[in-house]
Order: structure tokens, then sequence, then C-alpha cells
């Protein structure tokens, strides 16, 4: 199911004499996490602020959950969309109780069910509700403030979630603890995420798919691993790195190069294995220190695929000539 | 002091006249300032023509101010009143700009981004945050305010200038003068601590530090009710 839907979505500025967002055309699925990718001022905000109609669109229509956002008066559409920025916004006058219930309390909520649902999303985003509930955010750190920020878009039930580089004023360890975490949370709970971002390791690691902008129109829409071994244009090759090969390994996942295992296959005990979440870079690693022709990829203990040298190379390789 | 207590009926008297006459003005001050304030938030470039045009309405002496208004509203109450009023704006209006423009940009996206309407957008976002610094700007215009009105008894508004300019006239009366001089310091003390307190106890960053005594508590669980 679709649970956004851009056609023909443009955007002009008063003012401006070029297209922000150029007659965008594209499908998220539901229950997806898709990375807005692209250099700066390429239009990933403008179209970000389109969905939840913090900016009208000029031309084109946008579907979210199969309704036409326009029918949709903003406030209520926008009760039930989840919204994330990058300097968090939380309500400085608010505790992070009171931040996380400002949803809630807009959609009516009795007053315990809402406590409730602060406790649980607080749990949810690791911050143990007795010592951050009575919190203002000014006694929190950058991290702990995005992760209120996080729990407050999830306050109301949101099936839909943008997220504008939420991260990215976040130090480098922190920011991959709260990228796991977001992991964690759209596996755990199936939101379908609209995240922004221009760090291209971010995009790899979290996008189920990822859609490139560039000046406004999009350039590519596919999954990370399309995206690195068969680039549209130089421009995508350009923008994702493509040539540094041991990083882009470390980045894409077993599951993306392997080849599915037989019905009838039997892996031997002999043999070494790796999980489908691990990186191509640890597969690598593992095949040069057993020497083996091949790994058989684990999930839940059972063989689910197979991954040979040759996958490794093909994945590496293919963006090369591009 | 011994005037103040031999006509403690007439000083009274004086004493609710003159701060009638504040609280009238702060009331209209207050009303008048919110939208021009609104308007130049919304539109910036407003900024320098509104502000600057207070700014010299502020830079008249106050009594000329009020000699320009008594022959459209006559010599009373009201011409000092509609003085006090445009002296007031240019502080009330520069405060409420400057807390609504020291907001952070981002809270209020998070606040649009949520779902607010414009009208809890103001009440629950705004109103708060801005309320400190409105506060100083209402505490600095009640002492203004309270100083221009002791004027007001040369143009038959009454209040306690009356003290003042009969002890002067009354060649002599320094008692009068004392009594007078006392009363206004008094009432402007007051006001001032008052707002003083009122602005504290608003601070929400003041709440970072709670827990200590009990009367903190209180007024920290009486803001938020
Ligand atoms: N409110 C606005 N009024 C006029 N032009 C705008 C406005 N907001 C953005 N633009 C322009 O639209 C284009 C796209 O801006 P946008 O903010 O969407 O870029 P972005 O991809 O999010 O960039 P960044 O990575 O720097 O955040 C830019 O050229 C920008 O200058
Ligand atoms: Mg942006």
């Amino acid at each position: 199911m679709t649970a956004i839907e851009f056609s023909d979505a443009s955007l002009k500025f008063p003012g401006s004499s070029r297209w922000a967002v150029d007659q965008v055309n594209c499908e998220i699925e539901r229950g997806k996490l898709v990375v807005i990718l692209g250099p700066s001022g390429c239009g990933k905000t403008t179209l970000l602020k389109m969905v939840n109609r913090l900016y009208e669109p000029s031309a084109g229509t946008i579907l979210v959950n199969g309704q036409d956002i326009r029918r949709v008066k903003a406030t209520e559409l926008r009760q039930q969309i989840g919204y994330v920025i990058q300097q968090s916004g939380l309500f400085p006058h608010m505790t992070v109780a009171q931040n996380i219930g400002v949803v809630p309390r807009l959609l009516g909520w009795e007053k315990p069910r809402t406590q409730a649902r602060v406790d649980e999303l607080l749990n949810l985003v690791a911050l143990p509700p007795e010592d951050f509930r009575d919190r203002y955010p000014a006694q929190l750190s950058g991290g702990q403030q995005q992760r209120v920020g996080v729990a407050r878009a999830l306050a109301g039930d949101p099936q839909v979630i943008l997220m504008d580089e939420p991260f990215g004023a976040i130090d480098a360890i922190t920011r991959t603890a709260l990228q796991d975490e977001i992991l964690r949370l759209q596996q755990q709970l199936q939101k379908t995420i609209l995240f922004v971002s221009h760090d291209v390791e971010e995009a790899l690691r979290l996008a189920d798919r990822i859609l490139i902008l560039r000046a406004g129109q999009v350039v590519q829409y596919d999954t990370p691993f399309n995206i690195l071994t068969r680039p549209a244009n130089p421009f995508v090759y350009e923008l994702m790195g493509a040539d540094d090969m041991v990083r882009q390994l470390g980045l894409l996942r077993v599951e993306t190069a392997m080849t599915d295992a037989p019905p009838d296959y039997r892996h031997t005990e002999a043999e070494p294995t790796i999980a489908r979440h691990d990186s191509l870079r640890e597969a690598l690693s593992l095949i040069l220190r057993t020497g083996a022709r091949q790994l058989t990829v684990l999930e839940n203990d059972i063989a689910v695929g197979i991954l040979t040298l040759e996958h490794i190379r093909d994945s590496a390789s293919v963006g090369v000539g591009a | 002091m011994g005037y103040i207590f031999n006509n403690l009926d007439e000083v009274w008297e004086l004493l609710l006249q003159h701060m009638q006459m504040t609280l009238i003005t702060l009331a209209i001050a207050v009303l008048l300032a919110l939208p021009l304030s609104l308007l130049i938030y919304r539109y910036r470039w407003l900024n320098v023509p509104i502000l600057g045009a207070l700014g010299v309405f502020y830079t008249i002496p106050s009594l000329a101010l009020i000699i320009l208004f008594v022959p459209l509203l006559g010599l009373n109450a009201q011409s000092v009143i509609a003085a006090m009023v445009l002296y007031t704006q240019v502080i009330l209006v520069r405060n409420l700009v400057v807390g609504l423009q020291a907001i952070p940009p981002a809270v209020m996206e998070a606040a649009r981004g949520m779902g607010m309407t414009s009208w809890q957008r103001w009440w629950q976002v705004q109103v708060p945050l801005i309320l400190p610094v409105f506060l100083a700007g209402l505490r600095l215009s009640a002492v203004v305010a309270i100083a221009i009105a002791t004027i007001g008894a040369k143009f038959g508004a009454g209040g306690l200038g009356t003290l003042l300019f009969d002890g002067i006239a009354q060649a002599g009366r320094y008692d009068k003068i004392w009594a007078g001089a006392i009363t206004v310091s008094v009432l402007a003390f007051a006001f001032n601590g008052a707002l003083l307190t009122l602005q504290w106890a608003v601070n929400p960053t003041r709440k970072l530090y709670k827990s200590k005594g009990k009367v903190r508590q209180h007024l920290a669980s009486a803001t938020e009710s």
C-alpha cells in the first residue's frame, strides 16, 4: 500500500524564477523508510514540508494514505503526521512530558491516557520516565533532546513521520546511536518515515529506498544497493562517493548482494556463516580470513542465502564505469 | 509624614485617582501595543517606521505632550492618559517585539508542524515565552506612567500631584510636598515590586532551579495552573 504519493508535485516560491520542487512523481510504500538525499538547496526540505502542508504545492497533488491532502484541514493533517526537525524545536517552557503531550492534548485525549503514552514513549526512546518526565529541554543533552523530539512526533501514533535532518547537529557517535534507534523503532512500529539527509552514510544506513534530488527534480529513486551499483548518472555516482569501495562495502548489507539459498540447500558445519544484516565488508573480511569459497547467510539460524566473492566484487564494481 | 496621617482620607482619595489613571493607561497601552507588535512581528519592515515614530514621541517632554492633547480631549484626565499611553508605547512595543523575535524559529515551526492553530500557538507557545520580557516592559511603563500622572494634577486630572502642586503654590507647605513625594514613591515601589515578583514567577528558566523552598514550589504551581 502507498503511504505517500507525489504526482507532479511542484513548488515555486514567490519571487523566485526557478522551481524549488519540480514535477516530483514518486510513491512511498507504507512501512518503509525513505531518505531524501541531495546537495544543499536542492529542495529536500521544501518537498518534505509540502507533505504536511507547511508549504502548499504550486502544482500537482500529494496523497497521504490515499487522501488528497488539500481535502483535509491543515491542522488536522499535521496532527496525523509526525514531524521532527533538526534543532529539536522543543518548547522550552514545557517539561519533557508536556512536550510529548502536545499532540495528544490537541487530539483531546484524557489526561491518564496521555500520561501513560508519555511514559511508554520515553521508554521507547530509552529515556527512563522517572528521570526525564519532569525535566525541561534546557536540562537535556542535544542527543536527548532529539530523542524527546522523536517521542513527541510519535505521540499521536501517526502512520507517517517526517524528519528533516533530525541528527544533523549531533556528534558522530551519538548520531550513530540515534540512527540505530530509528532503525529499531521503524522495525518495531512499522511507520512510514520520510527522512531528509545530506549525509550519504546516513542514507545508506537507514534507507529502504533513497530519493535523490537535484535542483528540485528526482534524479533517482531506488534501493541503496541499486543506487550504489547502478547510479543513474555521473551526478549520483559523485554524490554517493561511489569510488571508495571499502567504505561502500561497510555500508551495504549482506542481503543486498547474496543470492537466495535454493530450497534443498544444506550448509555444512565447517562453512563460515554470516547474518543477513551484517555488512559486505565483514563478509569480505570473513572470506579473506577463512579462505572459504562461499558464505552461508543466516537469519534466525536458518540458511537464507549464499554469498560469494564474486557477489561482493559485483556489488563493488558495477558503479565504477558509470 | 504627619500630613499623610492627619489627612488620610484626602491622601487615600488622591492615591486612588493616581492608581486609576495608571491602571487605565496601562490597560489601553497594552491593548494598543499588542496588535502593533504583532504587525511588526509579521511585517518586519514596519519595525523601523513604527518604533521610530514611537521613539520620537518618547523624546517630547511629557508636559508638552499633554498640552498637545488638551485641544482634542479637554483639560482633564483624558488628555493626561492619552499622553501616558503614547509615552509607554515605545517601551511596550519594543519589549513585545523583542520577546516575539527571540522565540527560536524552530519552536514556532514545530508548533505549526504539530498542527496547532494560530490561536493555540499564541496562547500555548508565544504568550508563555514572551511573558517575562513583556512584564519587564510593563514594569518600566508602570513606573513611567506613575511619574507622568503626577503632572496630571496641573490639568485637572487629580492624583497625588495635587499635593505637590498645592504645596508649591501655597509657598512653604513642605509637609504637603513631602506627603505627595513619599506617597508617589511608595506607589512606584509597590508597582515595581509586584511586577518584578510576577516577572520572576513566570520566568520559565527559573523552574530549572526549583524544588528548594516551599514558596518557590508554590509560585511554580501557581503559574502552571
Ligand atoms: N521560504 C523560502 N522562500 C524562498 N525561497 C526559498 C524558501 N525556502 C527555500 N527556498 C529556496 O528553495 C530552494 C530549496 O530549498 P530547500 O530548503 O528545500 O533546500 P534543502 O535541500 O533543504 O537544502 P539544505 O540541505 O541546505 O537544507 C533553495 O534554492 C532555497 O533558496
Ligand atoms: Mg533543508
